[in-house]
């Protein structure tokens, strides 16, 4: 934030973007080679590719198949994204928590993991004052920590009460997931994961150790196994009544 | 009536720079806290992710939920055509932009990256109702200057009704924006409702008005100016309707959910037993802000004139106590209530999901929040001394036509 703008140097800048062209043309090909074992149907996208629009990311959990004492998709976020908590539960940021919910009635329970549901219609983008919140074109719901100014309006707005303010100062962040203290931040969905092919942490981890309730896709695929999944199975929203069309999507809610 | 003459407040006296010493060092200590906020970070406040506004947007919002209010006593004169309300329009236009900019400086100073006020400034998100009213208060605060301009500039005062129009239309919308900020969030079932936008403007009415009426008061007393009791006994009773007013939306608001059995939870947390927020409503908001200061002015036609400043201040204090808890069972208390994830389910997680969100206002959020309070004292000291704001004299014979002509009929 404190540095100081170099003089521009036209000649230099046209060199230098023509250099990082050349390396992008160079490197795309190896990204797009390793997307090839990815999981899911579409490939990875090259590094100053946008986002496409022809994407939804999305996420369906088959809660049958989510335990109550499993917490391995939290620990693999926390870790993915370096969120070290500071033993302050009422500030330190959560990304995605475990939810123990039962019916007063009939006592039927179901524990389930709540993360940012990347909505189509993301209230946040709508309240946010800056443009700080936003909606990437593949349905990632992303916070440019450049232009956030930590209001939290997103954090009123949000139904799900997926975001977290970042109320201390950040020791050892990841490059790959940069936070910023006096902003707000939640689920990535793991885009920078996502963008090099693969699926986000959440999902590996409960592949690997956890249930395997997780499975992550691309919704508007009709050929992908989460658009085959809720195409031929009943799935739920959390609170679908608010008409926000969540990409994350339940099974057995 | 003779015309009325407007002129400075000396502001040389021990008491004065006394007075504005001490608001400075609110002043100083809210910079502090701020610093110290930022500094840490937000976790040595109260304020946490379930609680993400706490105590600094309680008194934030209730300055500039006045400010529009305070800016009434103006329009009262200018618009509706009350004589004995003109000469009031200069304070009340002062008081209006100095309320304001002391509210607008805690907002500022609490955010997570106060240092980004520019960012705030040049990215505009136009479907939000955040980056309506930043327009909607640096629009607020060039219309009033203007407004005001007109007022003291007496070539110019011909065109203070058209301005007074536009400065009443605009502080209509400046409240409805601040009451839809609230209004506008769907998920929030204390909030989520249309009668936000109206409650809040009735609530600029009421809070307003009692600041103006205490200032005035203060300052007239200090630089001994005599105020009638004509027009305090007027003013008195305008308070009094606005109380009522803001009585009558605060019910219609919790009649409309407690109606839907859906809110029937968070009306029973608010009205029955959510401890300190039911206390503060009924307690504060609804007795000592409400009924009380009704009964106050409502009966103070046979107090006498020695009595009246007394009854009308208390009057307006006891607003302004009520007003505040007001704001504060709106703002905390409407967070302190959890989301509604799993409709007709039990939940519960280490993020408190299903739990009353617990908040206990910190030291340096009073402070930031009491320095803003100081930041409006003081442009209103420094403005009357430097400009004319206050006129010589608000005696009865000096503002009231039926007064002379009754004291000349016999």
């Amino acid at each position: 934030m404190n540095m100081k703008t170099p003089d521009f140097d036209p000649v230099r800048r046209k060199f230098l973007s023509s250099v990082a062209a050349a390396a992008g043309v160079m490197l795309a090909p190896g990204v797009m080679l390793y997307g090839v074992t990815r999981p899911s149907s579409a490939a990875a996208r090259a590094a100053g590719v946008e986002a496409s629009g022809d994407v939804r990311w999305g996420m369906l959990i088959d809660l049958d198949r989510c335990e109550s004492d499993c917490n391995e998709c939290v620990s693999a976020c926390s870790r993915e994204n370096g969120l070290q908590g500071h033993g302050r539960q009422a500030t330190d940021a959560q990304w995605i928590r475990k939810v123990e919910t039962s019916s007063p009635h009939t006592g039927a329970s179901r524990s389930l993991p709540v993360m940012c549901q990347h909505c189509a219609e993301p209230p946040c983008v709508d309240v946010c004052p800056t443009g700080a919140s936003f909606k990437r074109a593949d349905g990632i719901v992303l916070v440019d920590k450049h232009i956030c100014i930590g209001c939290r309006f997103c954090m009123m707005a949000c139904p799900y009460k997926a975001r977290s303010f970042v109320h201390e100062t950040l020791e050892d962040q990841k490059p790959y997931a940069p936070r910023g203290k006096g902003t707000v931040e939640s689920c990535t969905l793991c885009v920078h994961r996502v963008d090099a092919g693969r699926t986000p942490a959440c999902v590996e981890a409960c592949s690997d150790a956890g249930g395997g309730a997780m499975l992550f896709g691309d919704l508007n695929d009709p050929d992908s196994e989460i658009s085959q999944r809720v195409t031929n199975y009943a799935s739920q929203q959390i609170r679908v009544d608010l008409g926000l069309d969540p990409g994350v999507r339940y099974r057995n809610l | 009536m003779k015309p009325i003459i407007y002129s400075e407040i000396e502001g040389r006296s021990a008491r004065f720079y006394g007075f504005a010493a001490i608001l400075g060092v609110f002043v100083l200590s809210a910079l502090a806290s701020a610093y110290y906020m930022e500094h840490n970070g937000h976790f040595v406040t109260g304020m946490s992710n379930q609680i993400v506004w706490g105590m600094p947007h309680v008194f934030a919002i209730f300055l500039i939920v006045a400010a529009s209010g305070a800016l009434n006593v103006a329009s009262i004169g200018t618009v509706f055509g009350k004589t004995m309300y003109k000469p009031l329009g200069r304070l009340s236009s002062l008081l209006a932009i100095a309320l304001l900019v002391g509210g607008l400086a805690v907002l500022v100073l609490d955010l997570g990256r106060p240092d980004r006020l520019i960012v705030a400034m040049t990215n505009y998100n136009f479907k939000s109702i955040f980056a309506w009213n930043i327009f909607l208060y640096v629009g607020f605060i060039a219309i009033v200057v203007v407004y005001l301009w007109l007022q003291m500039e007496r070539r110019m005062n011909r065109h203070v009704p058209a301005a007074g129009m536009v400065a009443f239309l605009w502080r209509l919308v400046l409240t409805t924006g601040t009451g839809s900020i609230f209004g506008f969030l769907v998920a929030r079932e204390a909030y989520d409702s249309a009668i936000m936008a109206p409650l809040f403007i009735a609530m600029s009415f009421s809070f307003g008005l009692a600041v103006y009426i205490l200032v005035l008061l203060a300052a007239c007393r200090g630089s001994g100016r005599e105020v009638g009791d004509v027009l305090l006994r007027r003013m008195g009773r305008l308070l009094g309707v606005f109380v009522a007013l803001v009585l009558y939306f605060t019910a219609m608001q919790h009649l409309t959910n407690l109606y839907a059995a859906e809110h029937a939870g968070v009306e029973r947390f608010i009205l029955l037993d959510g401890g300190i927020y039911t206390l503060l409503f009924w307690a504060v908001q609804v007795v000592v802000g409400g009924l009380l200061p009704m009964a106050l002015v409502f009966r103070s036609a046979s107090t006498g004139s020695d009595k009246i400043v007394r009854t009308v201040t208390l009057a307006s204090v006891l607003v302004i106590i009520g007003g505040f808890a007001q704001v504060y069972v709106i703002v905390i208390g409407g967070q302190a209530w959890p989301l509604t994830l799993f409709p007709g389910m039990e939940v519960s997680s280490s993020f408190y999901d299903g739990a009353i969100a617990a908040y206990t206002p910190s030291l340096p959020e009073i402070g930031l929040g009491l320095g803003g309070v100081a930041l409006t004292g003081l442009l209103i000291l420094f403005g009357m001394k430097l400009l004319r704001f206050l006129p010589t004299t608000l005696a009865n014979a000096a503002i009231d036509p039926h007064h002379v002509a009754a004291v000349e009929k016999t």
